[in-house]
């Protein structure tokens, strides 16, 4: 009997259109980076923990959080990876663009870290604790690509 | 009336890295048949099925549903858990809690995945915030990455005391017919293989597989006469940490500590490292083999890389860890966690033929997700108190 032949069934091109809600809190986040350049994170009434993507619930404490306080703009890595290997970014469709560095940066006055890019020119100064700043889009329309990456500055 | 419970019976595929023989309900139906010839039981007395995968890696929702002429569900209960990378673990707790609970006396649990149907990078990055998390965001691996970074940072170990643990699964995985990568390699491979994101390897890291394993739990009133020998559940524990992905304490597992916390109080174990017998582990990279033993309380911070490279961790060694070659050596991601399981399972009641550790009286289980959850399962071969 001939080999079986195995059958797959692709996909194919379809696009899906999603439309995400930020929020009020986020909203916030976005205008002021838009606008003032300004990072923004809210603190928990009762641990005093400072959240930055801020959020309206501290989870630990389970109180709703409405105090705002400004952060960084500079601030440390507090860990980070460099991705080396290709794949398709499935919110572009496109490649990303390897190799990157992939931080979470401890802003100063945050407890929480913000994911975001790390320059890695100098890839002998990525370090877990050193200094960054962030480095603005010249257009910013008020998501996290207002931030274009981080910058080390020690 | 709360009962105790036990596993009867364990059954999995031999998990390779694609199955185009099979569609999802005949994989899912493989481990269904091997599970029920285990405890010698058929579809008839099985009183409902708790069933999960993460959909999004198939693109195919409602499993529970489309199945059931392959999971055995024709008219029975059905019900689908699905919590990401812990899926596996997450059902076996469940299936504990509805035989538990009294009101199911024999239940079915099935874990799957085909995670050669679709692309396994794309798909986990639906699972984390479209406004916040998805911007540099690259699969499991960059989390992981970042996890180790950190930890090799607060405590000064190195790509060698990762790739260590590597070497150690990848030679237990040779021991387990079920495996889908079973090839030894060397601490050079490992260091040689290309640097995915610093300071993971490519052979730091679990494969894609596809593959079924399927678990039946009975209660205390049947356990013993369907099966000699019952793996009986202690106790069981689940943590979930954070929102956003920068909320984490990186280079600790959090969720892994307060579960073990929890569980061995329960069971009154407090020396675990002497106490336990061997630990399944849902280890997805090598580096978890080192931080989790740690967060598990087995040793304390830092100690990790010693105690690995000491052989502890090895087949014969103190406290083996992953008999069955573990997550790298193979990882059908809904399914995972309950094959740590159902291993765990095996070892306790004597059927896990070559890769048996001697006379096991307690052993660990896990289950671990995208956002730094745990799952854990105490398993025991002398009926709880
Ligand atoms: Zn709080």
């Amino acid at each position: 009997m001939a080999e079986k032949e195995q059958l797959i069934i692709e996909s194919g091109d379809a696009a899906q259109p999603f439309k995400y809600a930020v929020g009020m809190h986020g909203s916030k986040f976005f205008t002021e980076t838009r606008d003032n350049m300004r990072l923004m994170g809210l603190k928990c009434p009762k641990c005093g923990k400072v959240y930055v993507p801020p959020r309206g619930v501290c989870g630990k404490c389970f109180v709703e959080m409405d105090d705002w306080v400004e952060v960084g703009p500079k601030g440390v890595i507090g860990t980070f990876t460099i991705l080396r290997f290709a794949f398709i970014d499935p919110e572009t469709g496109q490649q990303k663009p390897v190799p990157y560095g992939y931080g979470f940066i401890k802003l100063d006055g945050a407890d929480t870290l913000l994911q975001h890019y790390i320059d890695i020119k100098d890839e002998s100064k990525v370090k877990i604790g050193a200094r960054v700043e962030p480095v603005y889009a010249k257009e910013r329309k008020g998501n996290t690509r207002d931030i274009e990456y981080f910058r080390i500055i020690d | 009336m709360a009962k105790r419970v036990a596993i009867v019976g364990t059954g999995q595929t031999f998990h390779k890295s694609h199955r185009p023989d099979v569609n999802g309900q005949e994989l899912i139906n493989e481990a269904v048949q091997r599970a029920l010839a285990d405890a010698n039981l058929t579809m008839k007395d099985i009183d409902a099925i708790l069933i999960g995968n993460m959909d999004h890696f198939e693109g195919i929702n409602y499993v529970d549903c489309w199945s059931v002429d392959g999971s055995g569900g024709v008219m029975k209960p059905v019900i689908k858990i699905t919590t990401g990378g812990t899926t596996g673990a997450s059902l076996a707790i469940g299936g504990y809690h509805m035989v538990g609970s009294g009101m199911f006396e024999k239940v079915l649990i099935i874990g799957w995945e085909k995670n050669s149907e679709s692309d396994t990078t794309g798909a986990i990055t639906t699972a984390f915030d479209p406004i916040w998390d998805r911007q540099v965001f690259a699969g499991a691996i960059s989390g992981l990455a970042a996890e180790a970074q950190a930890y090799m940072a607060r405590f000064g170990a190195s790509e060698r005391d990762g790739a260590r643990v590597s070497v150690r699964d990848r030679k237990h995985a040779m021991n387990n017919p079920h495996a889908q990568l079973r090839k030894e390699v060397s601490l050079e491979d490992v260091l040689a293989s290309p640097m995915l994101a610093d300071p993971i390897h490519l052979l730091d890291v679990c494969p894609r597989s596809d593959g079924a394993c399927a678990v039946i739990m009975a209660s205390e009133d049947s356990a013993e006469k369907i099966c000699p020998v019952p793996d009986w559940i202690w106790g069981t524990s689940a943590h979930n940490t954070y929102s956003y992905l920068g909320d984490g304490d990186w280079g600790r597992l959090t969720s892994m500590e307060q579960c073990a916390k929890e569980i061995f109080k329960k069971a009154g174990i407090k020396e675990p490292r002497k106490e336990l017998d061997v630990i399944e582990m849902y280890q997805p990279y090598s580096f978890a083999g080192l931080i989790w033993i740690e967060d598990m309380g087995i040793i304390g911070h830092g100690e990790a890389p010693k105690y690995v490279w000491d052989g502890n961790t090895d087949m014969g060694g103190e406290l083996p860890v992953n008999p069955s070659g573990g997550v790298i050596a193979c990882n059908p991601i809904g399914a995972t966690g309950l094959i740590r399981c159902a291993e765990a399972a095996m070892q306790v009641m004597g059927k896990a033929e070559g890769r048996q550790v001697p006379d096991v009286k307690f052993a660990v289980s896990t289950g671990f997700g995208g956002c730094m959850w745990t799952n854990m399962l105490l398993h025991g071969k002398r009926k709880p108190n």
